[in-house]
């Protein structure tokens, strides 16, 4: 009801793709941020994004969401364009992004915090809160019950009624995770799961991952720097440099590939000062 | 222009000998919960010790007790000073302005939280709204009522279009905060221009009934100033619980609180920043229309609510809407009380003074729950 009516014509997402980026630009001033990016993610399949600092990674992650609205190109998810589309129209489709920076309303409770952020509740239009209190009540409840079910998963139950700014770090990157699960996406954009949070820790979120693609079908596009974990968690690697696509293929190949060496890998040991 | 200030204030801060306790006056994180430095010398005076350790301890984790305790240290010593039956008379009359303040201050909040959008208009939905009920309740002589109503939708319709045709579409041309402040203050004179464009620049009043009073345990209340207290009570408890437990007042604290991840968790920001305008509109409206019948309705009716309104949502920690509905009703009975110390004609003073100090000491509000990064 909620849900915004599917204006664009299904393009031409290629080979049955979730996710097709084509051709995507967006620049700031004189800075060419996202250089026409193109890949496709095959859904329930675990994307890992690599390349350099400045590569345009989270631009591009920003620009699929819609939160920064591209120059040119099509983004094409589930058989729709979503391109320039407002960011709560495409998590409404489906797509839901974690942020860089872990991000919660701190000052509401985890609950609510998790609640909020359930698609078609008849709550959200204040006329049904006077015509169908019934509805709103029922919905509520049903929401409240798959909030604490998720918080079950993610170990977080105890912490239902505590304020989400209260949170310690690693508790906030689970909560993200479940908060992003209430919203029944099909597909999780997750910027830098990993960054900041001990190794235990890192290791209960790629379970979590592993398991809610296994149970859920949910497909996952992560941006990660640590090649340990992308090697061994993903299906696939999609290599940026300079704002471009410059690999994409299965772990083992990418790391053999000579320009994500150059580009990437390698820059440690050949310390490439340009 | 921050940085002048900074180095103004830095030198005094430092040469004052610290009060007791301090050196946490001073907030050294952003997310640290700091007691203000008033309460924690104020306290020093009588209690033992090892108690004032723990009191400080539980001040400095809630400053709304510690705020509490000043205003009721506050009304003891007028209640010493003056006598009971004076310091619950101006009381009585507080609140009345309190309610006034609390409905104005938590729509200004509300659009500065979602919209980061410090709306000098606001004042002037206020006087909008007064001389909307005029119109109804005096030019066509139509009940009070209706032209309560009259006065909440048309300036909330006034909310609504100002949206549309200006904040809207400066948003999405990413204005910046200087530019938006500037557009907020131009429109605050356009408004007012075109208000005694249409009514003149006499002072005009609605068709209440200011003379009858109520008497009360010996006070002395008007009929009006007793409607606008019982309605402003009213409204502020609903306008507290549907923002506490309705979906729609979650969403728009949630996206307050911020607005990407409201974005991402598919909340559709459109629609609330419509209702927010509504809602904050409505209640200027009403909160114009109380403060019309109170007193009386000219002009800058709505401008001069302004500072203290702007006042109830820093002391209330900006953006937080609870905060500011409990900051205007603490600074209308403030500015009252001060009444029985200081000639009326300079009680507005005392929101100014509010302000300054509660910017020096506790800028996110003492009402503001310290929020972590």
């Amino acid at each position: 009801m909620s849900s915004p009516a599917a204006k664009s014509a299904p393009a031409q997402a290629r080979n049955g793709a979730l996710l097709d980026v084509d051709g995507v630009f967006k620049h700031f001033g004189g800075i060419q941020a996202v250089n026409g990016a193109t890949f496709g993610i095959a859904p329930g399949s675990i994307t890992a994004l690599i390349g350099p600092n400045g590569a345009g990674k989270t631009t591009l992650f920003n620009v699929v969401t819609g939160f920064y609205k591209g120059d040119r190109g099509a983004v094409t998810f589930d058989g729709n364009s979503i391109f320039r589309h407002a960011p709560y129209e495409i998590a409404q489709r489906g797509m839901v992004r974690t942020f860089q920076i872990t991000k919660s309303l701190a000052a509401m409770p985890v609950i609510d915090n998790m609640m909020l952020a359930a698609p078609d509740q008849p709550g959200e239009r204040f006329m049904n809160l006077i015509v169908r209190p019934g509805a709103v009540r029922s919905r509520e409840s049903e929401v409240r019950e798959q909030s604490m079910e998720l918080l079950e998963v993610f170990n977080l139950t105890q912490l239902a009624n505590a304020y989400a700014g209260t949170l310690s770090g690693g508790q906030r990157k689970l909560l993200e995770l479940a908060r992003a699960l209430m919203a029944r996406p099909k597909l999780l954009l997750l910027d830098e799961p990993m960054a900041g949070i001990n190794p235990t820790l890192g290791k209960r979120l790629l379970e979590h991952m592993q398991r809610l693609r296994k149970e859920q079908g949910v497909t996952f596009l992560f941006i990660e720097h640590d090649m340990e974990v992308v090697m061994n968690h993903s299906d696939r690697v999609v290599v940026m440099a300079e704002g471009a696509v410059i690999a994409e293929g299965e772990p083992h190949e990418v790391r053999g590939d000579q320009r994500v060496i150059d580009a990437y890998l390698g820059e440690t040991q050949e310390d490439s000062t340009t | 222009m921050y940085a002048d200030g900074a180095r103004f204030l830095a030198p005094r801060l430092r040469s004052k000998p610290p009060p007791v306790g301090t050196g946490r006056g001073v907030p050294e994180a952003p997310n640290e919960i700091d007691t203000p430095v008033m309460e924690a010398g104020h306290l020093t005076d009588a209690a033992p010790t090892a108690m004032r350790g723990r009191l400080e301890e539980r001040l400095r984790q809630s400053p709304a007790l510690a705020a509490s305790l000043i205003l009721i240290a506050i009304f003891i010593a007028l209640v010493i000073g003056e006598g009971l039956h004076d310091v619950l008379q101006t009381t009585v009359n507080g609140l009345s302005l309190g309610a006034i303040y609390a409905l104005g201050a938590v729509g200004l909040t509300l659009v500065y939280g979602i919209l980061k959008l410090t709306n000098f208009a606001h004042g002037d939905f206020l006087t909008f709204g007064a001389y909307m009920a005029y119109l109804v309740n005096v030019t066509w002589g139509a009940p009070l009522v209706v032209a309560v109503f009259w006065a909440m939708a048309a300036t909330a319709l006034l909310g609504l279009l100002f949206e549309r045709t200006l904040w809207g579409p400066m948003r999405r041309r990413r204005a910046g905060f200087l530019q938006l402040i500037l557009m907020s203050i131009g429109l605050a004179f356009l408004l007012r221009a075109v208000i005694q464009w249409f009514w003149g620049t006499e002072i005009r009043s609605l068709d209440v009934d200011n003379t009858s009073s109520v008497e009360f345990l010996g006070l002395r209340v008007g009929e009006t100033e007793l409607i606008v207290i019982v309605v402003g009570i009213v409204v502020i408890a609903a306008v507290g619980l549907m923002l506490r437990y309705s979906l729609l007042g979650k969403r728009m604290r949630a996206l307050s609180d911020d607005l990407d991840l409201a974005e991402t968790s598919g909340i559709d920001t459109k629609r609330v920043i419509l209702y927010t305008w509504i809602f904050s509109g409505a209640l200027a409206g009403l909160a114009g229309v109380m403060a019309a019948a109170t007193t009386n309705i000219r002009p800058e009716l709505g401008f001069e609510l302004l500072l203290p309104i702007f006042a109830a949502v820093i002391l209330g920690g900006i953006g937080d809407a609870f905060g500011a509905l409990a900051a205007g009703m603490v600074l209308g009975v403030m500015t009252e009380w001060s009444t029985l110390l200081i000639d009326a004609r300079w009680k507005v003073a005392v929101g100014f003074v509010v302000l300054v100090v509660v910017l020096i000491i506790r800028p996110q509000g003492i009402f503001g729950k310290a929020k972590a990064i």
